[in-house]
């Protein structure tokens, strides 16, 4: 391109209207379904007021997808699906069909594809990732592979009912969270305060705006040998790494020492109980690639536990309400330690002001 | 000559019944015709293998944008470029889905042409925003990538201190319990904000999210800075004939185990004719009961939504959820959702003049007082907003009387209306 060549002004369209690539059938019957029905796994049937019906295939990728397998999904819509292609929220794929005899083949189709249906109902569904080493530019771990390595675990409940209530799992590579709230939750979790670069902070780093970050005002200027720097107050650090962000010199993960946390209840629905936020159960477990074993294994121990135990609609949060912290720990056989009860800001309000207490 | 690396710790990702995006990666790197895939790819490969060996991420920020706008890609240059230099930049462009994230499999073929020409292959529906994430391309070919597809109607979504990439659920196309256009209020909501989205000014990141009803599948409540959800305020609709086959198919306790005392607010009994007894006064719209009987049980006819400010992630005070501000408001006419827009509008101006720099609506509200923020944004106060009344009397209250007053003339004005 020349360097007088005019530049394209953008179009600023904005948010495409998902109604041009909506099933003749939805566009039909919008706001008029009367209910629903799951006939197996991974599959959803809805009746709209009009009678007209539609079933969903559901099916789990490994989302992070190339050419050749998105053309492959595009395939089984052509062939299968009337061309028609959603994903939900966890980056699971769904073809929709207006005729029963449709559904069979385009399970077949799915499968024989490589793709795993299921994540409906009373399933473990996809977990929900981030980027991880991949792409992220401050992860303390992967994302992608963490989740594949899981899901190979965890495949049958992926693709069977067998849980009380769904199960939402989500994975995180920094303790901003990205991931967002599950009902399980894998979550880096930093042991150490940051190792700073003080040769390179004064260059790359905004100062007052990193001192702004933290949460919990460790960080002050300083001269460090003879160069303007950033020190931290190791006493006060909560290892969050907020900091590194926008301070990159300010290193927060650590080979050994960012671990993996589990966290579990998070759940955004209303249903039943308001909503909630997930609450710590596990941490100090290795950062262990290519497969994390020791997190699945903690996964999978939670999992158990919950399925044995808890009552037909109970989600994770709905569950230890019923049995207490105290059983909790007891059947899932975690160390209860210190570092759960809480210290932070409103920390009171999780403490125990009653004797409410099972024996 | 395409570069290729050792990966003895990816190779393992390659295992296992589940998708591996390992194996997906690697099939560009070693099929696909066009060598930039191929050399990239295959260099991503040789970084990742060197993050997992060492446990740390090689990726930095940077400034990348395309002509005329300061968002919406994630600029990644390389640390260990030497190492691995056919992926020294490897940026992903942030692109708005569809309202509902409804394609088409020949939509979606348009995109996979376009970015097989400008990208390394590979792309991901959707990232946690909700933005369709192109992985992988150089500085020049974000801008060739973008006024491709933006030509054939796809336009940026946002990164750094905006307006965010908006989501909504399936919604009304697709499920019985929804109670508003998600698709409208979506597209209505973030399409007349693309200005702060795609010139980043804000103090920080402001999303929008969109549910039908209270199940929030969008995690609405917990992530956006504006939820909207769906709910209704007249009776919930019941067909009785189909409670007594629930009865009949799953035996009187189940029911009464599994909805009646599941009930967060005790607004179900059943008769002793097996029909069941709904307080509607006292129901708060959890989803329960609809959920477990979804053909006997519905939401009622008079829907709306319910307006909740202010939930985010973790940074910097700590998870907050949103808060109601508006706690039902019809939407049917265009001058509701131009109302809507409205409200929208004071928030997002109110957050630009009076939220700290890196400070989310959430944190402002916690730093001001829902009270003060209410009025900065021109709405009522109303009990639905909290769990329980102030605990502690220390707060002056001279003006207690005005207040009081303010209050009884507003009664007053509704009962007369």
């Amino acid at each position: 391109m020349s360097e007088n060549a005019p530049m394209r002004p953008p179009i600023e369209s904005g948010c495409p209207d998902g109604f041009q690539y909506m099933h003749p059938v939805m566009i039909k019957n919008f706001g008029a379904w009367a209910y629903h029905e799951d006939p197996e796994p991974g599959v959803l049937l809805h009746v709209a007021k009009s009678g007209d019906k539609i079933w969903t295939v559901r099916c789990g990728t490994q989302r992070i997808l190339d050419l050749f397998t998105l053309r492959k999904l595009c395939d089984i819509a052509d062939e299968h699906a009337d061309g028609f292609i959603r994903f939900t929220i966890r980056s699971n794929v769904e073809y929709m069909v207006a005729k029963e005899e449709q559904v069979q083949p385009l399970i077949k189709a799915i499968k024989d594809a490589g793709f795993i249906v299921g994540g409906t109902r009373n399933s473990v569904a996809m977990i929900s990732h981030t980027q991880g080493w991949l792409h992220c530019d401050i992860p303390g771990t992967d994302a992608s592979g963490v989740v594949k390595s899981m899901m190979d675990e965890l495949i049958t409940e992926f693709k069977e009912w067998n849980m009380p209530n769904r199960v939402h799992i989500t994975t995180s590579c920094c303790q901003i969270n990205c991931g967002g709230q599950g009902d399980i939750a894998i979550n880096i979790q930093h042991t150490k305060p940051p190792k700073i670069n003080h040769d390179l902070v004064a260059n790359v780093c905004e100062r007052p705006s990193v001192v702004a970050r933290c949460p919990v005002a460790a960080i002050r200027p300083a001269l460090v040998n003879g160069k303007p720097s950033l020190e931290v107050d190791e006493k006060k650090c909560i290892c969050c790494g907020a900091c590194f962000p926008p301070c990159p010199p300010m290193q927060i993960n650590d080979a050994e020492h960012s671990k993996l946390a589990v966290w579990i209840g998070g759940n955004h629905s209303n249903a039943r109980s308001k909503p909630s936020f997930q609450k710590l159960v596990a941490a100090g477990i290795p950062n262990n690639p290519p497969r994390w074993p020791e997190a699945t294994a903690i996964v999978k121990r939670i999992l158990k536990v919950y399925k044995e135990d808890a009552k037909d609609w109970e989600r994770i949060n709905d569950w230890v309400d019923r049995i207490g912290w105290p059983r909790f720990f007891e059947l899932t056989k975690l160390p209860f330690t210190k570092f759960h009860v809480d210290t932070w800001r409103g920390a009171r309000k999780s403490l125990n002001a009653s004797t409410h207490i099972r024996f | 000559m395409v570069k290729k690396y050792e990966t003895p710790m990816l190779d393992v990702l390659e295992e296992g019944p589940w998708p591996s995006f390992i194996s997906g990666i690697r099939r560009l790197a070693n099929e696909h015709p066009s060598e930039f895939i191929n050399d990239i790819t295959h260099s991503l490969l040789g970084q990742l293998e060197h993050s997992y060996e060492t446990r740390k991420g090689y990726w930095k920020g940077g400034t990348v944008s395309i002509f005329g706008y300061g968002g919406g890609i994630i600029p990644r240059f390389s640390e260990v470029g030497d190492a691995f230099p056919a992926s020294r930049e490897f940026h992903t462009l942030r692109v708005q889905p569809p309202a509902g994230n409804y394609y088409s499999s020949a939509m979606l073929r348009q995109l996979a042409d376009s970015w097989e020409k400008y990208g390394s292959g590979l792309v991901t529906f959707h990232g946690q925003t909700g933005n369709i994430m192109f992985i992988g391309t150089n500085t020049n070919n974000t801008q060739h990538f973008f006024d491709e597809i933006n030509d054939y109607g796809w336009d940026l979504g946002g990164a750094g201190p905006c307006v965010r990439t908006a989501m909504s659920c399936v919604g009304a196309a697709r499920c019985e319990q929804s109670c508003a256009n998600e698709h409208k209020i979506h597209r209505l909501l973030v399409n007349n904000f693309m200005d702060d989205m795609h010139r980043p000014a804000l103090p920080y990141k402001f999303k929008f999210k969109v549910s039908g009803c209270p199940n929030d599948c969008q995690n609405a409540i917990e992530r956006a800075d504006m939820a909207i959800i769906g709910t209704w305020r007249d009776d919930m609709v019941v067909d009785q004939n189909e409670i007594k086959y629930y009865i009949e198919k799953k035996g009187r306790k189940y029911i009464i185990d599994n909805v009646v005392n599941r009930c967060p607010s005790q607004a179900l009994s059943l008769n002793d004719d097996d029909t069941l007894d709904v307080d509607n006064r006292n129901c708060v719209r959890c989803m329960h009961c609809l959920n477990v009987m979804p053909k006997a049980l519905s939401p009622g006819e008079d829907k709306g939504i319910t307006m909740l400010i202010g939930g985010k992630r973790t940074l910097k005070i700590g998870d907050l959820m949103g808060t109601v501000v508006i706690p039902f408001m019809k939407l049917e006419t265009d001058e509701d959702y131009d109302r809507l827009v409205e409200i929208a509008e004071e928030a997002i101006d109110f957050f630009a003049e009076n939220a700290l720099e890196h400070e989310r609506t959430g944190e402002m509200i916690e730093r001001i007082g829902l009270v003060n923020y209410l009025e900065g944004i021109g709405l009522e106060i109303d009990p639905n907003m909290i769990s329980n009344p102030r605990e502690s009397s220390y707060i002056r209250m001279d003006e207690w009387d005005q207040e009081a007053e303010k209050w009884n003339e507003a009664q007053a004005e509704k009962a007369a209306s």
